[in-house]
Protein backbone atom coordinates (compact mmCIF):
# COMPACT_ATOMS: atom_id res chain seq x y z
CA UNK A 1 0.00 0.00 0.00
CA UNK A 2 2.97 2.76 0.77
CA UNK A 3 4.37 1.44 -2.56
CA UNK A 4 1.43 1.95 -4.40
CA UNK A 5 0.83 6.17 -2.64
CA UNK A 6 4.83 6.31 -3.19
CA UNK A 7 4.59 5.47 -7.29
CA UNK A 8 1.18 7.63 -7.23
CA UNK A 9 3.22 10.46 -5.55
CA UNK A 10 6.43 10.30 -7.99
CA UNK A 11 4.36 10.45 -11.07
CA UNK A 12 2.06 13.60 -10.06
CA UNK A 13 5.62 15.30 -8.44
CA UNK A 14 6.84 14.10 -12.48
CA UNK A 15 3.37 15.92 -14.07
CA UNK A 16 3.41 18.83 -11.33
CA UNK A 17 7.42 19.56 -12.11
CA UNK A 18 6.97 19.36 -15.79
CA UNK A 19 4.02 21.57 -15.98
CA UNK A 20 5.38 24.42 -13.58
CA UNK A 21 8.57 24.48 -15.60
CA UNK A 22 6.47 25.28 -19.07
CA UNK A 23 3.23 26.58 -17.54
CA UNK A 24 2.06 25.66 -20.89
CA UNK A 25 -1.31 24.00 -19.77
CA UNK A 26 -2.85 25.79 -17.41
CA UNK A 27 -1.85 29.08 -19.46
CA UNK A 28 -3.67 28.01 -21.85
CA UNK A 29 -6.60 25.78 -19.97
CA UNK A 30 -7.61 28.68 -17.84
CA UNK A 31 -7.19 30.99 -20.98
CA UNK A 32 -9.79 28.52 -22.77
CA UNK A 33 -12.00 28.37 -20.02
CA UNK A 34 -12.48 32.26 -19.83
CA UNK A 35 -13.33 32.55 -23.25
CA UNK A 36 -16.03 29.89 -22.84
CA UNK A 37 -17.89 32.06 -19.89
CA UNK A 38 -17.25 34.60 -22.60
CA UNK A 39 -18.84 32.95 -25.56
CA UNK A 40 -21.95 31.65 -23.13
CA UNK A 41 -22.25 34.91 -22.13
CA UNK A 42 -23.25 36.49 -25.31
CA UNK A 43 -25.60 33.59 -26.22
CA UNK A 44 -27.56 33.54 -22.76
CA UNK A 45 -27.27 37.82 -21.56
CA UNK A 46 -30.32 39.19 -22.68
CA UNK A 47 -30.57 42.96 -21.98
CA UNK A 48 -27.64 42.90 -19.58
CA UNK A 49 -29.13 40.27 -17.32
CA UNK A 50 -28.56 36.61 -17.53
CA UNK A 51 -30.98 33.84 -18.04
CA UNK A 52 -32.24 32.51 -14.62
CA UNK A 53 -29.96 29.28 -13.61
CA UNK A 54 -27.51 29.92 -16.43
CA UNK A 55 -24.29 30.71 -14.36
CA UNK A 56 -24.56 27.09 -12.91
CA UNK A 57 -24.82 25.47 -16.34
CA UNK A 58 -21.92 27.74 -17.53
CA UNK A 59 -20.13 27.39 -14.57
CA UNK A 60 -19.77 23.39 -15.71
CA UNK A 61 -19.32 23.46 -19.41
CA UNK A 62 -16.61 25.64 -18.66
CA UNK A 63 -15.32 22.91 -16.28
CA UNK A 64 -16.19 20.04 -18.94
CA UNK A 65 -14.72 21.82 -21.98
CA UNK A 66 -11.54 22.71 -20.18
CA UNK A 67 -11.21 19.18 -18.26
CA UNK A 68 -10.64 17.89 -21.94
CA UNK A 69 -8.64 19.96 -23.31
CA UNK A 70 -6.26 19.36 -20.29
CA UNK A 71 -6.29 15.58 -20.34
CA UNK A 72 -5.76 15.94 -24.26
CA UNK A 73 -2.63 18.09 -23.81
CA UNK A 74 -1.17 16.13 -20.61
CA UNK A 75 -1.09 12.98 -22.32
CA UNK A 76 -0.14 14.33 -25.62
CA UNK A 77 3.18 15.71 -23.69
CA UNK A 78 3.54 11.81 -22.87
CA UNK A 79 2.92 10.78 -26.41
CA UNK A 80 5.30 13.44 -27.68
CA UNK A 81 8.20 12.28 -25.19
CA UNK A 82 7.25 8.65 -25.71
CA UNK A 83 7.14 8.86 -22.23
CA UNK A 84 3.98 6.70 -21.13
CA UNK A 85 5.60 3.66 -22.64
CA UNK A 86 8.57 4.39 -20.23
CA UNK A 87 5.98 4.44 -17.42
CA UNK A 88 4.51 1.46 -18.60
CA UNK A 89 7.96 -0.45 -18.53
CA UNK A 90 8.71 0.81 -14.72
CA UNK A 91 8.34 -1.98 -12.60
CA UNK A 92 5.14 -0.70 -10.68
CA UNK A 93 1.37 -1.14 -10.24
CA UNK A 94 -0.72 0.08 -13.24
CA UNK A 95 -3.00 1.16 -11.00
CA UNK A 96 -0.90 3.50 -8.63
CA UNK A 97 0.08 4.96 -12.15
CA UNK A 98 -3.51 5.96 -13.04
CA UNK A 99 -4.18 7.58 -9.83
CA UNK A 100 -0.82 9.28 -10.05
CA UNK A 101 -1.83 11.01 -13.43
CA UNK A 102 -5.30 11.41 -12.16
CA UNK A 103 -4.33 13.12 -9.43
CA UNK A 104 -1.92 15.40 -11.29
CA UNK A 105 -4.97 16.30 -13.88
CA UNK A 106 -7.09 17.01 -10.40
CA UNK A 107 -4.47 19.43 -9.66
CA UNK A 108 -4.80 20.96 -12.81
CA UNK A 109 -8.42 21.16 -12.97
CA UNK A 110 -8.27 22.35 -9.54
CA UNK A 111 -6.50 25.77 -10.51
CA UNK A 112 -8.66 26.46 -13.16
CA UNK A 113 -11.67 26.12 -11.35
CA UNK A 114 -10.16 28.81 -8.98
CA UNK A 115 -10.12 31.38 -11.33
CA UNK A 116 -13.56 29.99 -13.02
CA UNK A 117 -15.80 30.45 -9.31
CA UNK A 118 -15.40 33.89 -9.10
CA UNK A 119 -15.02 34.92 -13.01
CA UNK A 120 -19.00 33.50 -13.09
CA UNK A 121 -19.90 35.07 -10.01
CA UNK A 122 -18.66 38.22 -10.76
CA UNK A 123 -20.00 38.38 -14.75
CA UNK A 124 -23.52 36.30 -13.74
CA UNK A 125 -24.41 37.68 -10.10
CA UNK A 126 -24.18 34.08 -8.63
CA UNK A 127 -23.64 34.07 -5.46
CA UNK A 128 -20.86 32.27 -4.87
CA UNK A 129 -20.23 32.18 -1.55
CA UNK A 130 -23.61 31.37 -0.30
CA UNK A 131 -22.63 28.01 0.53
CA UNK A 132 -18.85 27.96 -0.25
CA UNK A 133 -18.41 24.81 1.45
CA UNK A 134 -21.18 22.95 -0.59
CA UNK A 135 -19.98 24.33 -4.06
CA UNK A 136 -16.70 23.22 -3.28
CA UNK A 137 -17.66 19.64 -2.44
CA UNK A 138 -19.74 19.79 -5.42
CA UNK A 139 -17.02 20.78 -7.84
CA UNK A 140 -14.51 18.34 -6.30
CA UNK A 141 -16.63 15.53 -6.64
CA UNK A 142 -17.97 16.27 -9.75
CA UNK A 143 -14.23 16.92 -11.13
CA UNK A 144 -13.36 13.11 -9.81
CA UNK A 145 -15.83 11.83 -11.53
CA UNK A 146 -15.03 13.61 -14.67
CA UNK A 147 -11.21 13.19 -14.66
CA UNK A 148 -11.63 9.75 -13.39
CA UNK A 149 -13.44 8.62 -16.57
CA UNK A 150 -11.35 11.31 -18.41
CA UNK A 151 -7.50 10.16 -17.24
CA UNK A 152 -8.62 6.79 -18.10
CA UNK A 153 -9.72 6.96 -21.79
CA UNK A 154 -7.18 9.72 -22.64
CA UNK A 155 -5.19 7.54 -21.50
CA UNK A 156 -5.72 4.69 -23.76
CA UNK A 157 -6.28 6.82 -26.88
CA UNK A 158 -2.71 7.92 -26.43
CA UNK A 159 -2.38 4.92 -29.60
CA UNK A 160 -5.38 5.78 -31.34
CA UNK A 161 -5.89 7.40 -34.27
CA UNK A 162 -7.77 10.84 -34.43
CA UNK A 163 -7.59 10.60 -30.91
CA UNK A 164 -8.60 14.37 -30.20
CA UNK A 165 -11.80 14.22 -31.76
CA UNK A 166 -12.27 10.82 -29.79
CA UNK A 167 -11.97 11.81 -26.50
CA UNK A 168 -14.74 14.06 -26.23
CA UNK A 169 -17.10 11.41 -28.64
CA UNK A 170 -16.34 9.13 -25.41
CA UNK A 171 -16.30 11.20 -22.55
CA UNK A 172 -19.57 13.24 -23.13
CA UNK A 173 -21.92 10.91 -23.02
CA UNK A 174 -20.42 8.96 -20.01
CA UNK A 175 -20.30 11.81 -18.33
CA UNK A 176 -23.50 12.92 -18.24
CA UNK A 177 -24.39 12.32 -15.27
CA UNK A 178 -22.06 13.88 -13.77
CA UNK A 179 -22.98 17.36 -15.47
CA UNK A 180 -26.60 16.95 -15.03
CA UNK A 181 -25.91 16.28 -10.89
CA UNK A 182 -22.89 19.15 -11.20
CA UNK A 183 -25.47 21.51 -12.85
CA UNK A 184 -28.91 20.63 -10.81
CA UNK A 185 -26.64 20.74 -7.51
CA UNK A 186 -24.93 24.30 -8.30
CA UNK A 187 -28.56 25.84 -9.47
CA UNK A 188 -30.00 24.95 -5.98
CA UNK A 189 -27.02 26.23 -3.89
CA UNK A 190 -27.36 29.77 -6.52
CA UNK A 191 -31.04 30.32 -5.84
CA UNK A 192 -32.09 33.52 -3.82
CA UNK A 193 -32.21 30.84 -0.88
CA UNK A 194 -30.28 28.43 -0.96
CA UNK A 195 -31.43 24.84 -1.30
CA UNK A 196 -29.37 22.57 0.62
CA UNK A 197 -30.87 18.96 0.83
CA UNK A 198 -31.05 19.41 -2.74
CA UNK A 199 -27.56 20.38 -3.22
CA UNK A 200 -26.72 17.43 -0.88
CA UNK A 201 -28.91 14.89 -2.91
CA UNK A 202 -26.98 15.49 -5.61
CA UNK A 203 -23.50 15.50 -3.88
CA UNK A 204 -24.74 12.01 -2.35
CA UNK A 205 -25.05 11.07 -6.81
CA UNK A 206 -21.73 12.61 -7.35
CA UNK A 207 -20.13 10.79 -4.17
CA UNK A 208 -21.73 7.65 -5.44
CA UNK A 209 -20.98 8.01 -9.45
CA UNK A 210 -17.24 8.57 -8.34
CA UNK A 211 -16.85 5.56 -6.07
CA UNK A 212 -18.05 3.08 -9.26
CA UNK A 213 -16.07 5.19 -11.70
CA UNK A 214 -12.73 5.15 -10.06
CA UNK A 215 -13.28 1.43 -9.19
CA UNK A 216 -14.21 0.47 -12.40
CA UNK A 217 -10.99 2.30 -13.83
CA UNK A 218 -8.90 0.72 -11.19
CA UNK A 219 -9.80 -2.06 -11.66
CA UNK A 220 -9.90 -2.08 -16.00
CA UNK A 221 -6.38 0.48 -16.40
CA UNK A 222 -3.94 -3.40 -16.11
CA UNK A 223 -5.90 -5.03 -18.94
CA UNK A 224 -6.58 -1.61 -20.70
CA UNK A 225 -2.73 -0.84 -21.31
CA UNK A 226 -1.09 -3.93 -21.66
CA UNK A 227 -0.24 -4.47 -25.02
CA UNK A 228 -1.01 -7.74 -26.57
CA UNK B 1 -24.89 -23.80 -34.67
CA UNK B 2 -25.02 -24.10 -38.14
CA UNK B 3 -28.16 -26.99 -37.05
CA UNK B 4 -29.90 -24.44 -35.16
CA UNK B 5 -29.32 -22.08 -37.88
CA UNK B 6 -31.91 -22.37 -40.85
CA UNK B 7 -34.88 -23.34 -38.13
CA UNK B 8 -34.05 -19.80 -36.30
CA UNK B 9 -33.65 -18.04 -39.34
CA UNK B 10 -37.47 -19.44 -40.92
CA UNK B 11 -38.92 -18.73 -36.70
CA UNK B 12 -38.03 -15.01 -37.05
CA UNK B 13 -39.08 -14.59 -40.55
CA UNK B 14 -42.64 -16.05 -39.47
CA UNK B 15 -42.82 -14.52 -36.36
CA UNK B 16 -41.51 -11.52 -38.28
CA UNK B 17 -44.19 -11.40 -41.01
CA UNK B 18 -47.30 -12.96 -38.90
CA UNK B 19 -46.51 -9.73 -36.08
CA UNK B 20 -48.53 -7.36 -38.59
CA UNK B 21 -51.81 -9.87 -38.59
CA UNK B 22 -51.22 -10.06 -34.93
CA UNK B 23 -51.20 -6.45 -34.41
CA UNK B 24 -54.05 -5.93 -36.49
CA UNK B 25 -56.43 -8.29 -34.93
CA UNK B 26 -55.80 -7.02 -31.78
CA UNK B 27 -58.72 -4.66 -30.04
CA UNK B 28 -58.34 -1.15 -30.41
CA UNK B 29 -57.49 1.31 -27.60
CA UNK B 30 -60.45 3.30 -26.96
CA UNK B 31 -58.76 6.86 -25.77
CA UNK B 32 -55.79 6.64 -28.28
CA UNK B 33 -56.91 4.87 -31.06
CA UNK B 34 -54.73 2.89 -33.97
CA UNK B 35 -51.68 4.83 -32.60
CA UNK B 36 -51.32 2.51 -29.67
CA UNK B 37 -50.73 0.12 -32.22
CA UNK B 38 -46.83 1.35 -32.74
CA UNK B 39 -47.16 0.17 -28.98
CA UNK B 40 -46.32 -3.24 -30.28
CA UNK B 41 -43.08 -2.63 -31.91
CA UNK B 42 -42.21 0.66 -29.76
CA UNK B 43 -41.88 -1.58 -26.64
CA UNK B 44 -40.42 -5.10 -27.62
CA UNK B 45 -37.41 -2.52 -29.27
CA UNK B 46 -36.90 -0.92 -26.21
CA UNK B 47 -36.54 -4.32 -24.55
CA UNK B 48 -33.96 -5.68 -26.80
CA UNK B 49 -32.22 -2.14 -27.04
CA UNK B 50 -31.39 -3.02 -23.00
CA UNK B 51 -30.63 -6.53 -23.29
CA UNK B 52 -28.54 -5.48 -26.09
CA UNK B 53 -26.73 -3.19 -24.23
CA UNK B 54 -25.76 -5.55 -21.71
CA UNK B 55 -25.00 -8.36 -23.64
CA UNK B 56 -22.26 -6.10 -25.31
CA UNK B 57 -21.81 -5.05 -21.68
CA UNK B 58 -20.64 -8.31 -20.83
CA UNK B 59 -19.05 -9.77 -23.23
CA UNK B 60 -16.94 -6.68 -23.34
CA UNK B 61 -15.75 -7.33 -20.25
CA UNK B 62 -15.28 -11.09 -20.91
CA UNK B 63 -12.90 -9.79 -23.67
CA UNK B 64 -10.94 -7.25 -21.82
CA UNK B 65 -10.19 -9.81 -18.76
CA UNK B 66 -9.72 -12.76 -20.36
CA UNK B 67 -8.83 -11.94 -23.85
CA UNK B 68 -11.12 -13.95 -25.97
CA UNK B 69 -11.27 -12.48 -29.36
CA UNK B 70 -14.78 -14.43 -29.67
CA UNK B 71 -16.27 -12.84 -27.30
CA UNK B 72 -15.35 -9.12 -28.85
CA UNK B 73 -16.86 -10.00 -31.78
CA UNK B 74 -20.42 -10.71 -29.80
CA UNK B 75 -19.76 -7.68 -28.28
CA UNK B 76 -19.14 -5.81 -31.84
CA UNK B 77 -22.46 -7.98 -33.39
CA UNK B 78 -24.49 -6.66 -29.84
CA UNK B 79 -23.23 -3.30 -30.13
CA UNK B 80 -24.18 -2.69 -33.73
CA UNK B 81 -27.89 -4.03 -32.57
CA UNK B 82 -28.07 -1.90 -29.64
CA UNK B 83 -27.97 1.30 -32.34
CA UNK B 84 -30.59 -0.14 -34.66
CA UNK B 85 -32.98 -0.96 -32.20
CA UNK B 86 -32.28 2.12 -30.37
CA UNK B 87 -33.00 3.86 -33.83
CA UNK B 88 -36.40 1.62 -34.12
CA UNK B 89 -37.02 2.88 -30.41
CA UNK B 90 -36.40 6.59 -31.10
CA UNK B 91 -38.54 6.71 -34.36
CA UNK B 92 -41.58 5.30 -33.22
CA UNK B 93 -41.88 6.98 -29.51
CA UNK B 94 -41.68 10.29 -31.47
CA UNK B 95 -44.65 9.27 -33.41
CA UNK B 96 -46.34 7.76 -30.79
CA UNK B 97 -45.70 11.26 -28.63
CA UNK B 98 -46.94 13.71 -31.50
CA UNK B 99 -50.75 11.67 -30.77
CA UNK B 100 -50.43 11.16 -27.24
CA UNK B 101 -48.42 14.41 -25.75
CA UNK B 102 -48.99 16.59 -28.63
CA UNK B 103 -44.86 17.08 -29.14
CA UNK B 104 -42.60 15.21 -30.37
CA UNK B 105 -40.03 15.60 -28.29
CA UNK B 106 -40.14 15.85 -24.36
CA UNK B 107 -36.97 15.61 -21.75
CA UNK B 108 -38.14 13.49 -19.95
CA UNK B 109 -36.52 10.80 -17.48
CA UNK B 110 -36.98 7.45 -19.98
CA UNK B 111 -36.97 9.14 -23.15
CA UNK B 112 -33.39 11.59 -22.51
CA UNK B 113 -31.72 8.22 -20.55
CA UNK B 114 -32.73 6.15 -23.76
CA UNK B 115 -31.31 8.51 -26.11
CA UNK B 116 -27.97 8.58 -23.98
CA UNK B 117 -27.96 5.09 -23.95
CA UNK B 118 -28.05 5.02 -27.88
CA UNK B 119 -25.37 7.59 -28.07
CA UNK B 120 -22.74 6.10 -25.85
CA UNK B 121 -23.40 2.90 -28.19
CA UNK B 122 -23.14 4.93 -31.44
CA UNK B 123 -19.75 6.29 -29.74
CA UNK B 124 -18.62 2.81 -29.50
CA UNK B 125 -19.28 1.76 -32.50
CA UNK B 126 -17.42 5.21 -34.38
CA UNK B 127 -14.30 4.23 -32.12
CA UNK B 128 -14.47 0.84 -33.58
CA UNK B 129 -14.65 2.05 -37.19
CA UNK B 130 -12.25 5.28 -36.76
CA UNK B 131 -9.74 4.34 -33.59
CA UNK B 132 -7.25 2.72 -36.04
CA UNK B 133 -5.25 -0.36 -34.81
CA UNK B 134 -5.94 -1.59 -30.72
CA UNK B 135 -9.22 0.57 -30.88
CA UNK B 136 -11.37 -2.92 -29.41
CA UNK B 137 -9.65 -2.44 -26.22
CA UNK B 138 -10.82 0.79 -25.75
CA UNK B 139 -14.29 0.47 -27.27
CA UNK B 140 -14.46 -2.34 -24.74
CA UNK B 141 -14.23 0.03 -22.17
CA UNK B 142 -16.60 2.32 -23.42
CA UNK B 143 -18.98 -0.59 -23.69
CA UNK B 144 -18.15 -1.50 -19.73
CA UNK B 145 -18.71 1.99 -18.64
CA UNK B 146 -21.87 2.59 -20.65
CA UNK B 147 -23.38 -0.12 -19.29
CA UNK B 148 -22.50 0.83 -15.45
CA UNK B 149 -23.50 4.29 -16.50
CA UNK B 150 -27.13 3.13 -16.99
CA UNK B 151 -28.24 3.45 -13.34
CA UNK B 152 -26.70 6.95 -12.89
CA UNK B 153 -28.41 7.90 -15.97
CA UNK B 154 -32.14 6.89 -15.08
CA UNK B 155 -31.60 8.28 -11.41
CA UNK B 156 -30.05 11.75 -12.54
CA UNK B 157 -32.75 12.25 -15.51
CA UNK B 158 -35.60 11.35 -13.22
CA UNK B 159 -35.21 14.74 -11.68
CA UNK B 160 -37.49 15.91 -14.16
CA UNK B 161 -41.34 15.23 -14.40
CA UNK B 162 -42.29 11.43 -15.87
CA UNK B 163 -44.67 11.77 -18.88
CA UNK B 164 -44.26 7.92 -19.94
CA UNK B 165 -46.37 5.43 -19.14
CA UNK B 166 -44.91 3.88 -16.54
CA UNK B 167 -43.52 -0.26 -17.34
CA UNK B 168 -46.48 -1.70 -15.21
CA UNK B 169 -48.68 -0.89 -18.33
CA UNK B 170 -47.70 -4.12 -19.78
CA UNK B 171 -49.39 -6.22 -16.76
CA UNK B 172 -52.54 -4.38 -17.18
CA UNK B 173 -53.07 -4.62 -20.42
CA UNK B 174 -56.37 -6.19 -22.09
CA UNK B 175 -56.32 -10.22 -23.12
CA UNK B 176 -56.43 -9.52 -26.62
CA UNK B 177 -53.29 -6.75 -26.49
CA UNK B 178 -51.50 -9.07 -24.19
CA UNK B 179 -51.22 -11.84 -26.62
CA UNK B 180 -50.42 -9.69 -29.81
CA UNK B 181 -47.93 -7.66 -27.24
CA UNK B 182 -46.45 -11.08 -26.43
CA UNK B 183 -46.61 -11.90 -29.74
CA UNK B 184 -44.55 -9.40 -30.67
CA UNK B 185 -41.64 -9.53 -28.20
CA UNK B 186 -41.42 -13.04 -29.23
CA UNK B 187 -40.79 -12.01 -33.01
CA UNK B 188 -38.45 -9.24 -31.79
CA UNK B 189 -36.30 -11.46 -29.76
CA UNK B 190 -36.08 -14.37 -32.29
CA UNK B 191 -35.20 -11.53 -34.88
CA UNK B 192 -32.57 -10.28 -32.21
CA UNK B 193 -31.13 -14.17 -31.73
CA UNK B 194 -30.94 -14.32 -35.59
CA UNK B 195 -29.09 -10.82 -36.60
CA UNK B 196 -26.72 -11.31 -33.30
CA UNK B 197 -25.68 -14.95 -34.80
CA UNK B 198 -25.55 -13.65 -37.86
CA UNK B 199 -23.08 -10.93 -37.29
CA UNK B 200 -20.81 -12.66 -35.16
CA UNK B 201 -20.76 -15.55 -37.95
CA UNK B 202 -19.95 -12.98 -39.83
CA UNK B 203 -17.13 -11.26 -38.30
CA UNK B 204 -16.01 -15.02 -37.41
CA UNK B 205 -15.07 -15.38 -40.89
CA UNK B 206 -13.60 -12.14 -41.56
CA UNK B 207 -10.82 -13.19 -38.29
CA UNK B 208 -10.51 -16.51 -40.48
CA UNK B 209 -9.53 -14.76 -43.83
CA UNK B 210 -7.18 -12.71 -41.97
CA UNK B 211 -6.11 -15.73 -40.02
CA UNK B 212 -5.19 -17.16 -43.64
CA UNK B 213 -3.63 -13.76 -45.02
CA UNK B 214 -1.12 -13.92 -42.66
CA UNK B 215 -0.40 -17.26 -42.80
CA UNK B 216 0.27 -17.09 -47.19
CA UNK B 217 2.14 -14.15 -45.86
CA UNK B 218 5.14 -16.18 -43.56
Amino acid sequence: MRQFLRVAWVVMRKDLTVEMRSREIVYTTVFFAASCVLVFAFALVREGRPLEDAAAGILWISVAFAGTLALGRTFERERHTETLRALMLAPSDRPAIYVGKLLGILALMAIVEAVLVPLVGLLFHAPVLARPLWLAALLAAGTLGFASVGTLFAAMLVRARSRDVLLPVLLYPITIPVIIAGVRGTAALFQATPDEPMARFWAALLLFFDVVFVTLSLWTFEPLMTES
Amino acid sequence: MARVFVPLVLAAMLLFAAAPLVVASAPVEQTMGLVQKIFYYHVPSAMLMFVSAFVCGISSAVFLFRRSAAADRVALAAGELVVLFGAIVLVTGPLWARKAWGVWWEWDARLTSSLLLWMIFLAYLLVRRFGGPGSEKLAGAMALFGMANVPFVYVSVNYWRTLHPKTSVVMTLAPGMRAAFWFCVAAFAAMYVLLLTLRKRLEDRQAEVEQLYLATDD
